[in-house]
């Protein structure tokens, strides 16, 4: 039990130096947006989730409402709907309702990842060990980049909102150059993203990536859709 | 609107899209179609994210369209995030310094 919990906190250490810079991004980010350093800890500790919260967090500063909130999370969010099914299938038979409901929490992309490696069953100890270390990575990483943007000066502020953006580049370019299908959408999405932006600004950003992303991926799932071994290795 | 409203409702949302089919569902998604628009999902999403607020993200287009280039040429080589990402902001951060200069 313990050792299963030991090992998941192992196995949650690259992890969590991962979401340390990432998360650092975000706190900048808030903070860029006049959000306090509570409201950025406390989005990172309730959703755990790097795309999501960026969208949340435009929608809160365009002050969008409660429907555009949902419905962004839900688009942005949904691919962990599938990794939870996944998952689902490997979970141990000690995994009970209960462990379920407080482990479905910590489901993403790389705990996912690291999770179906495993050769074994799950257990709910790895499964909360796996979460743990990645969870303080993530929180922490928040606190820095708030406390950071605080205190810096401006324009130190301002070039490491770029931060994010930078990271979320570094994420889609290296598979796209891989598979060209993947180029295509991440260009159908960013062209239709540009055209709301310029020639429909009634459109808040929430939306707009809604919008963007579901036409993208329908399009690639009609014209091109993802071969079996493609989709089983999501990363972004 | 009160900004615990839209923690909790984000929160929430994002929960519930987690452990629905974790709690609930047995059995795997059959359809080609709904997974692939599952696996294109997160490059989309990301993409429409990035472009074209990038360009503004440092409150300059100028700045941050020198960021951007450079994560992107950084990012084809294949570069660590972390590594890209800096790299991207300093560029942008000198970019501002030169520009103040002139």
């Amino acid at each position: 039990m313990k050792r299963q919990f030991v090992k998941g906190m192992k196995h949650g250490v690259p992890i969590m130096l991962g979401y340390l810079s990432v998360s650092f991004g975000f706190g900048v980010l808030c903070i860029q947006k006049n959000l306090s350093i509570l409201t950025a800890v406390g989005i990172s500790v309730t959703n755990l989730t790097s795309a999501g919260q960026v969208a949340g967090v435009g929608v809160i500063a365009a002050g969008g409402s409660i429907l555009e909130m949902i419905l962004c999370q839900l688009v942005i969010n949904l691919r962990y709907s599938l990794m939870s099914l996944s998952l689902s299938q490997k979970l141990s038979p000690s995994f009970t309702l209960g462990h379920r409901l407080l482990a479905g929490y910590g489901v993403t992309d790389e705990i996912f990842a690291v999770a179906s490696a495993q050769p074994e069953p799950i257990e709910p100890a790895y499964m909360y060990g796996l979460i743990l270390t990645p969870f303080i990575g993530w929180s922490g990483g928040t606190l820095l980049g708030a406390v950071a943007g605080d205190i810096m000066p401006a324009n130190v502020t301002a070039a490491l909102s770029l931060m994010l953006y930078g990271m979320f580049i570094a994420i889609i370019i290296p598979p796209a150059k891989k598979n060209h299908k993947v180029l295509i959408v991440i260009l159908i999405a960013a062209v239709i993203s540009v055209i709301i932006h310029f020639l429909l600004p009634m459109i808040s950003s929430g939306f707009s990536v809604i919008i963007s992303a579901v036409i993208a991926s329908v399009i690639g799932a009609l014209f091109f859709p993802a071969e079996q071994q493609e989709r089983g290795e999501g990363e972004a | 609107m009160s900004i615990v409203v839209y923690i909790a409702v984000m929160a929430v949302t994002t929960y519930l899209i987690r452990v629905i089919p974790f709690a609930a569902v047995r059995g795997k998604i059959k359809s080609r179609f709904i997974n692939s628009v599952l696996y294109y999902i997160p490059y989309a999403v990301l993409s429409a994210m990035t472009f074209p607020a990038i360009f503004f993200a440092t409150g300059d287009v100028i700045s941050s369209s020198v960021g951007t280039v450079i994560a992107l040429v950084m990012a084809y080589f294949n570069l660590p995030l972390i590594v890209v990402a800096l790299s991207s902001s300093l560029g942008a951060f000198l970019t501002t310094l030169i520009i103040q200069l002139f």
